[in-house]
């Protein structure tokens, strides 16, 4: 089964015609939506989510690469990358929680306590 | 060649879940595009046969993640007044910014010169199966592997310490 | 004891007693402060006695050097000579008996050991004046004595009736004596640029050697030179156009009057010029504008002094009037005689100022003549003196005054018998106006109240004895110049002295013919005695008073108010510049400068708070700056590898 598929892919993997281009300018679109969300949300949950995106776009970068070079250093980079998303969402929404305790509200317009 | 058209139809959907993830009003409706954005980038990591990070992506992400996400938003209970609505003059902004930095990067990388020019894909090598990977990991990046534990450890103590529920703050 | 190590010790003597007394006077008993103070300037005058004694020829010393350049050295050097060991002794033999009489007259008061501070501070100065042998080191003197001057004028600046009018006296006599030091500033610098160093004896050479650039008979660099010393001059020695500051200078302790201005600072002026006299011989135009102004101020001087009523200032007019012949001296080119003139007066007018003290000091404090009177029998010892020393200045016969004013008059008679009359005119207003002082106070009746008159007492003996020593030197001071038709081998001991300081030895004297001699010395003679039996008449057989200020009119107004000279300068000049000064306060200080410094600081206020809008505190403002700070990065690396074809 495994054999099979794979042969397929491999079959499917030769005639492959995508660019490099494709995947680097995919990415950066993706990446500048991300960063237009974190600009634009003011709900602070969207706002986490939107570095969420970003963080997915610069893996997509990274795996295109990966396989344009026939390297797997880059795979594994990737693999580090969600291990700390993953611990970087926890603690964020940690304190997430602790801030709307404190506010009563998730706007993130509200934290200007450094003003002035 | 029809590998060609499912990618970039793969690309053009992630685009456009992705515009709706910041676009869109209900926080929850955002989530669960992210979710679907997930799925079509895990869609590119399989045509470009990154089986093993594919797979990694929907379970972790999407999967771990983005519950956790939801969760919270089901945690606070908020309802779709509650929701903060930005001034005109920031959306004008903040496109002119994004179209700004979209254009820049592109004009940066346009010129790059790759190491290996090559017009196309190299063969769609098996590095991205598990077996090939998990080699790659345990042997040459084993080091990074096990401190990525302790990184584990800290986010879990630091996430049950800061949302303990203080004696003071009575919700 | 080398003469090097003696002139570092004479010159340490009186500031080292400066310093004791100014730093432990508060914590030392009185008695120890004023022995101190005293002391040091006897030990100072056993020194110079010595260097008298041994010093024939000029001796330079050169301490330390003080400025090195390419064009000029200038050295910490003196010279001692003998017309620096002449002043010397004047000053520090004068210093002695004033510090004595100082001891009992200022007993009374709090700021004793400030006084002795002070005047030993004064000794200092003005022997390095009289010692230096650059301008430089002279011109140190010079200011540090019209600093001590200052000081010692608002001594009691803090006496509640009158501290306000001595601050205003002290600050009047800077300010003058200031003007003339410009004067010698730029004459120093003329001097420096011409002659590129600043040594007496070195510019002498140069002057007689000739040959340089400009200096030559009447040239208008030499001219400029001369009138600059002089007006330096006319500020420290009281003449026309700088003489106010004097009369008001006796607000100052009666001790100060008598050392500062009578012997020793007013002295400066003519010693500087006397010092200089190879630069005036070149510019005889100066000389001629010296002559006038000395017989000027000699004139007006003595006319203002016919009717003031305040025994000080009576002898401050004296003063500025006598100087004015000492420069009508120097106007003559006759040094020597001037410095013979410096000598006699500093014995008469100080003891003239220490006699005046003692009245004082007998009277309880009253100064006003016109509530004096009778006090010969008294004060007996007082008054003694103060008879011998008003005859010595009016040229009675014999005295030391005669003889001196009797040089003066000789060389004027033979240059200008014009000025020549002016001066006898003013000889005689000064014979006038002494004994109108002298018969006021000491005879007739006392006007006095019945308080002052319970506690009219002689001086003590500290106060006495220099008085006593003083009029000694007054009667017999002349025998230090006599003419030659008195001895033959000792004449004009003190012209032949103070010949072979550096130019003084090219001037030639010429001695008058023995006839012109004797009748000149006949009229004075003459003179002086008729103003004795006039005065003696009007003051004694006919009882006339001092009138009270209200009842004069005519020229005893004009005399008794000073000439309105005080007037005239404050109209001319004080007005203008306190006039100047508010415009300048309003306009440049309070618009200008100071919307200047505080628009500064205003603006950068302002500006701090317009950017202080940039920190709101909201993430996503920061975010987005941090976004524009990124595309500014990358912008920069694409145009830095742009190709510009």
């Amino acid at each position: 089964m495994r054999n099979a598929i794979n042969k397929q892919l491999i079959n499917m993997g030769n005639t492959a015609t995508v660019n490099i281009d494709f995947f680097v300018i995919l990415a950066s679109l993706l990446f500048v939506i991300g960063a237009f969300g974190v600009l634009i949300r003011r709900n602070m949950i969207v706002l986490l989510m939107c570095i969420e995106l970003m963080l997915n776009a610069v893996n997509l970068l990274f795996v295109s690469f990966s396989t344009y070079y026939g390297n797997a250093d880059a795979q594994i980079f990737v693999f580090f990358i969600i291990v700390v998303a993953a611990a970087e969402a926890t603690v964020g929404l940690s304190i997430l929680i602790l801030a709307y305790r404190h506010l009563r509200s998730i706007d993130v317009s509200l934290f200007n306590k450094l003003n002035g | 060649m029809i590998a060609t058209i499912i990618t970039q139809l793969l690309g053009a959907l992630a685009i456009a879940s992705a515009m709706m993830v910041v676009l869109s009003k209900h926080p929850v409706r955002s989530v669960l595009y992210l979710v679907v954005t997930f799925f079509f980038i895990s869609g590119l990591y399989i045509m470009m046969n990154a089986q093993f990070l594919a797979i990694v992506n929907i379970i972790v992400y999407a999967g771990a993640i983005m519950v956790l996400f939801l969760f919270v938003l089901m945690l606070l209970n908020l309802n779709k007044d509650a929701e903060p609505k930005t001034p005109m003059i920031i959306w004008i902004i903040s496109t002119v910014a994004g179209g700004l930095f979209f254009l820049v990067l592109i004009a940066a990388l346009k010129d790059i010169v790759l190491v290996n020019q090559k017009d196309d894909f190299a063969q769609i090598s098996n590095i991205g199966l598990v077996e090939n990977l998990g080699n790659t990991l345990f042997t040459k990046f084993v080091v990074p592997f096990e401190v990525s534990s302790i990184l584990f450890i800290s986010a879990m103590v630091g996430a049950i310490l800061l949302a303990k529920r203080d004696k003071q703050t009575i919700d | 004891m080398t003469i090097s190590t003696l002139l570092v010790i004479l010159l340490c003597l009186p500031l080292s007693g400066a310093i004791i007394n100014g730093l432990f006077g508060k914590h030392i008993p009185k008695s120890i402060s004023g022995g101190i103070g005293t002391a040091v300037i006897a030990l100072s005058f056993l020194v110079v006695l010595s260097f008298f004694n041994e010093i024939n020829e000029p001796v330079k010393v050169t301490i330390f050097r003080l400025i090195h350049l390419d064009l000029f050295d200038i050295q910490a050097s003196f010279l001692i000579d003998q017309l620096s060991i002449w002043m010397a002794l004047i000053i520090t033999g004068i210093g002695t008996l004033i510090h004595i009489f100082s001891m009992g007259y200022m007993s009374h008061d709090e700021g004793y050991y400030k006084f002795f501070t002070y005047l030993n501070l004064f000794i200092f100065a003005m022997l390095l004046l009289v010692l230096g042998s650059n301008y430089f080191i002279l011109f140190f003197g010079w200011e540090g004595v019209g600093i001590c001057s200052f000081l010692l004028i608002g001594f009691h600046y803090s006496d509640p009736e009158k501290g306000i009018a001595n601050s205003l006296a002290a600050r009047k006599a800077f300010v003058m004596n200031r003007i003339g030091d410009a004067g010698l500033v730029f004459a120093i610098f003329l001097i420096l640029n011409t002659f590129q160093t600043l040594e007496f004896d070195v510019i002498s050479a140069m002057v007689e050697k000739g040959g340089i650039d400009g200096v030559s008979l009447n040239s208008v660099l030499m001219i400029a030179i001369t009138l600059c010393l002089f007006l330096a001059a006319t500020g420290k020695s009281a003449q026309i156009p700088l003489f106010t500051w004097l009369p008001d200078a006796m607000a100052g302790p009666t001790p100060v009057s008598a050392l500062i201005h009578a012997a020793t600072m007013v002295t400066a002026g003519i010693y500087m010029v006397t010092r200089s006299n190879f630069l005036f011989e070149l510019a005889p135009f100066s000389k001629e504008v010296i002559l006038y102004i000395g017989v000027a101020t000699s004139l007006v001087a003595a006319f203002i002094a016919l009717r003031q009523n305040d025994i000080k200032k009576v002898l401050a007019y004296s003063t500025v009037s006598q100087l004015g012949l000492m420069v009508v001296a120097l106007g003559l080119g006759a040094y020597t005689v001037a410095i013979f003139h410096v000598t006699t007066h500093a014995f008469f007018k100080a003891l003239l100022f220490l006699g005046s003290g003692s009245v004082i000091h007998g009277m309880s404090g009253e100064q006003d003549i016109r509530k004096m009177g009778g006090l010969r029998k008294i004060m007996p010892i007082t008054h003694i003196t103060f008879l011998i020393g008003t005859l010595s200045i009016s040229g009675f016969p014999l005295l030391s005054g005669f003889y001196s004013k009797d040089e003066i008059i000789g060389h004027l008679f033979a240059e200008n018998p014009v000025l020549y009359g002016v001066i006898m005119f003013s000889v005689i207003l000064t014979g006038i106006y002494m004994f109108r002082l002298y018969f006021l106070t000491f005879h007739g009746t006392f006007k006095g109240t019945s308080h002052q008159k319970n506690h009219a007492h002689e001086s003590p003996l500290s106060m006495t004895i220099p008085l006593m020593v003083l009029a000694i030197l007054s009667v017999f001071g002349g025998v230090l110049n006599l003419p030659g038709l008195f001895i033959h081998d000792g004449a004009h001991w003190l012209n032949h002295y103070l010949a072979s300081a550096p130019g003084l030895d090219l001037i030639v004297h010429t001695e008058a013919a023995i006839n012109t001699t004797l009748l000149l010395m006949g009229v004075a003679s003459v003179t002086s005695i008729g103003v004795l039996i006039w005065a003696y008449l009007e003051y004694v057989k006919k009882e006339t008073l001092a009138k009270p200020d209200e009842e004069m009119s005519g020229w005893e107004h004009l005399s008794s108010k000073k000439l309105f000279w005080d007037e005239a300068y404050h109209i001319l000049f004080t007005k203008p510049a306190e006039w100047l000064g508010e415009k300048l306060n309003q306009v440049v200080e309070l618009k200008v400068l100071n919307a200047g410094v505080i628009g500064l600081a205003t603006i950068t206020e302002r500006a701090g708070n317009q950017v202080r809008k940039l920190q709101n505190g909201l993430v996503s403002s920061y975010l987005f700056w941090m976004l524009l700070g990124l595309i500014m990065l990358i912008v920069s690396y694409l145009i830095n590898t742009l190709n510009w074809n």
